[in-house]
């Protein structure tokens, strides 16, 4: 199987889902002549032309209102923000248009969209730009999330996500765009809403998605040493959350840490220890522990960024305690 | 910074204290845990314990004083340290000591002294505070405890605050095989006990049961029992050597554990709005002390054999006459027995002690002409009654109970079976 990069793999799905299906198209900044901010759109413009490949001027809340409105009468369009930072510009569109339009119309009218580009933290990018939305989106009912850790995920999860009848937020890492995987040439989907077991293990459930998939990996290689097999969830898809997955693996290992980007409170892990709690509580051998990003806007300081991330340090010191190895 | 040393409430009925003897002297360093003094509480003779290391500075109360719980008794501190402020500070509350234990209970948490500020509160931990007596254990080890049948309160957690995780059960012994005796009907629920709501119908019987005979209207049912083959048994037992010597005490308390076990209606409490059925069996048995009367406790009597009810039995009556039990040792029975059999008494009644709903009176073994297959022979017969609660026991309920115990005891083997 040939690896392929992260950006590559949602190039494909991007030029494969334009090809079967003349009612897509991508619009944002610097989508098209650009060939996007971070390169996912390259080639494009040149093969699907400006009418499927929309430069926009820099007006989220504008750019997000045309998608809901394309969407409703019939097109299927793909919006990239150049990062979900600036989408906080977009929210009325996204959270009171594309959420509740089909509810709002009696089932009447869908909203079959995609808004699509990087979350989370990259290096020193600041306050501002390094914020892990997830559990924003994930709180509002009539949208879906997506959040893929591989090239694999993030290419099967895009081409599902456009053809879902309903708005999903799907959220990449920027920090993730040149990671490479092993991508069949072959067509697939990854459906929505199925997370997927990334390592097995039986002593402690590591609960983590996209950016943090690598860091739970990553601890459970240092758990090795320490004799505990740590099996690795990865969500994939925030909602609707597959339960029926992250269950199976606590019933097994009756210990589970819960890892993500964003903040602690009302976060993904928030949501996801309220369900374990309340399925599995006689399965349970310690309270569900969570490292999440530390509770401050992002620092700019190299090292202080560095303190506030969640890590593998922070999550094998999280799996000891649940693990009374301490 | 002196600590105050105040009067604890050591048994959880305990409003004051008499301090019978100092265990430290006035400037005798004392550790945390070091024994200070002996307080007599309402049931016993107890240790009162230094919260904080240091100096004993000062023994506010003489020996043979009583004063109410959260009274001051001592002072700790540094040797040579003023404490005049704090005594000072103190000296209303010590005269308001002397008042009857009636008056509000003080704080728990000592007042720091006026003005001054020289005292620091102490952070009061009662002997028996609710909470840390409560069993801690992962919903894991509770649900694989209930599996395997193993009783939790035997084992020793290892997690935080003493948490009993997982691994704390993988060498613990399910209780069925730590008693093979208990083979008779038997299933480990989880639960210490069941509590069932009254029907309309018990509410009427309680209420008017209670109207014609008292706040606990209670019956009596009295059998006699042939106690050869119990005889038998204890001579063989005895021919085993010293450790073989057990009590006929001992054998009813093994055969009403037994019998309970499989007439729970009558291991029950009455709780005013509910009766509690026991999932548990734990025998209190009166015993006489010198001004009256303590019921130390068998814990789960059914599950343990004669020899280990013999050895409990002689050791919590023999502390119960030095006063020496501690509270958890008199409290949480869920039926009593009462032996007057020593006295030569045949038969009488005993008094049921609340919130349980039955006590088995027991009388001497006797020698007694007794038909025994179609002709007169001399046997040795014991008396027993039954007094049982009759808002949680109804007639026919108590007769089954007995006609069980009857059983048993003239076939000891049952017993073992």
């Amino acid at each position: 199987m040939p690896l392929t990069t992260y950006r590559d793999a949602l190039n494909q799905a991007l030029r494969e889902e334009m090809r079967r299906d003349p009612e897509v198209f991508l619009m944002g900044e610097e989508v098209g002549v650009y060939q996007g901010a971070y390169k996912v759109s390259r080639g494009l413009l040149e093969e699907f032309g400006p009418n499927r490949v929309v430069d926009t001027p820099i007006t989220e809340l504008g750019f997000t209102g045309v998608g809901v409105g394309a969407a409703m009468v019939g097109l299927r369009p793909i919006i990239e923000v150049m990062t979900w930072n600036f989408a906080l510009l977009a929210l009325d569109q996204i959270v009171n248009a594309a959420a509740k339009m089909r509810y709002m119309s009696g089932g009447q009218v869908g909203v079959p969209m995609v808004i699509r580009g990087p979350g989370g933290a990259a290096l020193q990018l600041a306050g501002q730009h390094s914020q892990a939305f997830e559990a924003y989106y994930a709180h509002i009912p009539g949208l879906k999330v997506v959040a893929p850790a591989t090239p694999y995920d993030a290419k099967g999860l895009l081409k599902s996500a456009i053809r879902d009848d309903d708005p999903v937020i799907f959220i990449e890492g920027e920090m993730l765009y040149n990671l490479k995987g092993e991508v069949p040439e072959e067509e697939y989907l990854v459906p929505i809403g199925q997370a997927e077991v990334k390592r097995a293990g039986d002593q402690v459930t590591l609960v983590c998605h996209s950016k943090t998939v690598a860091v739970a990996l990553k601890a459970a290689e240092e758990l090795v040493g320490l004799g505990v097999e740590a099996e690795v969830v990865d969500l994939r898809t925030i909602r609707p959350l597959d339960t029926a997955t992250i269950f199976a693996s606590v019933r097994k290992t009756h210990r589970c840490v819960v890892i993500e980007e964003g903040w602690p409170f009302a976060g993904v892990g928030a949501q996801t220890v309220d369900e374990i709690q309340r399925e599995l509580f006689d399965e349970l051998d310690a309270p569900v522990l969570r490292v999440t990003g530390a509770d401050v806007p992002m620092p700019y300081n190299k090292y202080l960024e560095r303190a506030a991330k969640a890590d593998p340090p922070k999550v094998v010191a999280a799996v000891k305690k649940v693990m009374y190895l301490e | 910074m002196a600590t105050k040393v105040l009067m604890e409430a050591l048994s959880p009925t305990m409003e004051e204290g008499r301090l019978v003897e100092w265990k430290k002297k006035e400037g005798d360093p004392v550790a945390a845990g070091d024994v200070l003094a002996e307080v007599e509480t309402d049931k016993a003779v107890m240790d009162l314990v230094a919260r904080v290391g240091g100096t004993l500075l000062k023994q506010v109360i003489a020996a043979g004083t009583t004063v109410p719980v959260s009274a001051l008794v001592g002072v700790i501190g540094k040797a040579g340290e003023d404490i005049s402020a704090l005594l000072e500070g103190q000296r209303g509350g010590g005269a308001e000591g002397q008042k009857p234990a009636k008056s509000a209970p003080a704080p728990a948490i000592a007042p720091t002294a006026p003005a001054t500020g020289a005292v620091a509160p102490t952070p009061a931990a009662p002997a028996t505070s609710a909470s840390s007596d409560r069993l801690k254990a992962s919903p894991l080890a509770r649900k694989v405890a209930t599996d395997r049948g193993i009783d939790l309160r035997a084992i020793q957690g290892s997690g935080p605050e003493g948490r009993i995780v997982l691994r704390d059960l993988a060498t613990a012994a399910p209780m069925a095989a730590a008693a093979p005796s208990s083979s008779l009907p038997f299933r480990p629920s989880g639960a210490a006990y069941t509590d069932v709501p009254l029907t309309q119908l018990r509410k009427t019987i309680a209420k008017r049961l209670a109207t014609s005979i008292g706040p606990v209207p209670t019956f009596y049912l009295t059998a006699e029992i042939d106690m050869e083959r119990a005889w038998e048994a204890r001579e063989a037992l005895k021919a085993l050597g010293p450790e073989g010597k057990i009590s006929f005490n001992d054998i009813v308390v093994k055969g009403v554990a037994l019998a309970l076990r499989q007439h729970p209606a009558c291991n029950a409490w009455w709780q005013d709005d509910r009766i509690r059925y026991w999932n548990e069996v734990h025998v209190s048995m009166a015993v006489a002390v010198e001004d009256g009367l303590i019921t130390p406790v068998i814990r789960h009597a059914d599950l343990k054999s004669l020899r280990q009810i013999s050895a409990e039995s002689k050791d919590l009556a023999g502390r119960a006459r030095e006063r020496k039990l501690k509270p958890e040792e008199y409290t949480g029975g869920t039926f009593s027995v009462s032996n007057l059999g020593m006295f030569e008494i045949d038969q009488f009644t005993a008094i049921i002690n609340p919130p349980e709903a039955g006590i088995l009176a027991i009388g001497a073994i006797v020698e007694q002409p007794a038909v025994v297959d179609g002709a007169v022979a001399v046997r040795r017969r014991m008396r027993v009654t039954l007094s049982c609660d009759h808002r949680v026991i109804d007639g026919a309920t108590g007769a089954a109970f007995l006609r069980t115990l009857k059983t048993l005891l003239e076939n000891p083997l049952a017993m073992v079976w």
